[in-house]
């Protein structure tokens, strides 16, 4: 009951404490916002990236051609082999047959009666798919060094571009991040450094008369997780809207590149975006009022 | 916990046991100069009105601050209430001075809040629920004289109003020890006269109260127990004491 009392009571007073440094807390929200907006808008980027260069990546595959004579039990036998090793995720098998009624479909058409034997009749052929795009020069390697090979077609320029890129991204994407984040923990800590000194002798009294650490602290700290929670709620709205728009835009406006900007649906942006930003919002509120107060604390 | 307990023990073995406050040799130095206090012994029992007068500078303050642990002693030992205050834990001082209620010159109150809030801000800190603190303020508040102000936004009272408000709030968590410092220092002789009755009603009672003061009149008046101090040393310690001059 007492617990329950003093902590509406130290809600209450988190919240008057708001309202006390009117422009502090106006600055703060905004300052948050600006970094979790931009947060917001990079980590859309982001995984919209990141969701492209997978679906580019799956697309991906080396095609592994056999010397004359190989038998399809060998070449099953070989599937079967890659199939354990960690990079491949899917090994698709084309018999000769095969192979040649997807020729004759795709590029001859009704011209193809002319033909009794199969004249691709070496062209059964492995297509694999990796998981990783980065780990296609070692499987290129070893598939060469396999006797019954005889060529190993790959697409090397995509695979290092994607996964330059890849990685490229998510260093940059970090760094802004960090800086982002500790932007906001100073101001945080500058916002309730202000409320302490306007309340030191509030605090002095509170320490006279017997109050503990927590109680003054508290105050304070959800001072500061109230103003990170709305600091990042209100990036979160905007994101929202400027992602709709934007999809909707690149959509109509860059129609022919449609089946290259494939964006992720706008909900699932925000299943993580949503608990992320407020997590960081409260955690960084939470952070940079209870060290701040921690400082100010020995009366 | 045992340990402390155990300390407590300790403290308390060669010690009267109605003895409340007990200061051993104890020395405060600043950084530079002469020390503050220097080998002060003092002994406070149960239920007594206790004087300590002397100059600006001679240790009064800082004697003040050692029973608040506000400060630590450079030398000897203090203990209050059984509170062992040279070695306590940091953690177990509010504890410690839920004890006491303290008033200052200043008055020290919220500006911001009326009389009421002023009193139930004591209790809030205490953890006191709701219920408890709308039966235990206005008692208090009618004790000190201020049972129809307590709407009252405390910048709008007199000086001696302010310090009976700060009076109500030292004395509404029931302290063992009241401790003034200069409580009159700001009131003309009327209030002050009334604030010193109220400090001899509220000993009465059975809380022991120390007040620091420069006012010759009141202390000559009431005729307690005056402890003198001059250069950080206690140089006289009488019941029925009189304030004495400051040729020492």
């Amino acid at each position: 009951m007492r617990i329950i009392n003093s902590f509406f009571y130290s809600i209450g007073q988190g919240f008057r404490n708001l309202t006390r440094n009117r422009w502090y807390t106006l600055a703060t929200v905004a300052t948050i916002s600006a970094c979790l907006f931009l947060f917001g808008i990079f980590y859309s980027i982001v995984t919209n990236f990141q969701y492209m260069v997978k679906t580019a990546e799956e697309g991906v595959s080396v095609t592994v051609f056999f010397d004359e004579g190989v038998t399809e039990d060998q070449i099953l036998a070989l599937q079967s082999d890659l199939s354990v090793r960690p990079e491949v995720s899917k090994i698709d098998y084309e018999s000769a047959d095969a192979a040649w009624e997807g020729f004759k479909e795709q590029y001859l058409g009704e011209y193809a009666d002319g033909f009794t034997e199969n004249p691709l009749a070496d062209s059964a052929n492995l297509q694999i798919y990796m998981n990783d795009v980065s780990m296609q020069p070692a499987l290129v390697t070893y598939l060469e060094s396999i006797d019954i090979v005889k060529t190993v077609n790959r697409s090397e320029i995509t695979a290092s571009t994607l996964s330059g890129m890849n990685k490229l991204i998510a260093y940059i994407s970090l760094g802004i991040i960090i800086i982002l984040l500790a932007v906001s923990i100073f101001l945080i800590s500058n916002t309730v450094t202000i409320g302490i000194s306007v309340r030191k002798e509030e605090i002095g009294i509170m320490k006279y008369i017997g109050a503990t650490d927590f109680f003054v602290r508290a105050p304070f700290v959800i001072e500061g997780m109230i103003i990170g929670f709305i600091g990042s709620i209100i990036p979160l709205v905007i994101v929202y809207f400027i992602y709709s728009e934007a999809i909707v835009y690149v959509g109509t406006r860059f129609a022919m590149l449609s089946n290259l900007l494939t964006f992720l649906p706008i909900e699932e942006i925000f299943d993580k975006l949503t608990p992320i930003s407020i997590l960081i919002g409260v955690g960084i509120g939470f952070l940079g009022s209870f060290v701040t107060v921690r400082r100010h604390l020995h009366v | 916990m045992e340990k402390s307990f155990r300390n407590k023990q300790k403290q308390r073995a060669g010690v009267p046991r109605d003895e409340i406050i007990t200061l051993e040799n104890v020395s405060k130095s600043y950084s530079k100069g002469a020390p503050a206090l220097n080998e002060v012994t003092l002994h406070v029992k149960k239920g007594e009105f206790v004087f300590i007068v002397g100059d600006s500078g001679s240790g009064k303050s800082t004697l003040i601050k050692l029973l608040l642990r506000e400060l630590t002693p450079t030398k000897g030992s203090i203990n209050v209430l059984g509170y062992d205050l040279v070695h306590i834990k940091r953690r177990k001082i509010p504890m410690f001075r839920r004890n006491l209620g303290v008033v200052f010159q200043d008055f020290r109150l919220l500006k911001d809040r009326n009389v009421y809030e002023n009193v139930a801000f004591a209790q809030r800190v205490i953890l006191k629920s709701n219920r408890e603190i709308r039966r235990n303020v206005p008692t208090i508040l009618a004790t000190v004289g201020l049972a129809g102000k307590y709407k009252s936004k405390v910048n709008q009272l007199s000086g001696g109003e302010q310090q009976r408000v700060a009076l109500a709030r030292a004395l509404v968590n029931k302290p063992t020890i009241l401790l003034a410092d200069e409580p009159t220092g700001n009131l003309d002789p009327g209030n002050t006269r009334d604030i010193m009755k109220l400090m001899e009603q509220i000993n009465e009672n059975g809380t022991t109260v120390i007040v620091v003061t420069h006012n010759r009149e009141i202390v000559n008046e009431m005729k307690k127990r005056v402890i003198t101090m001059n250069k950080g040393v206690i140089v006289n310690d009488e019941e029925n004491g009189v304030y004495i001059d400051e040729d020492y």
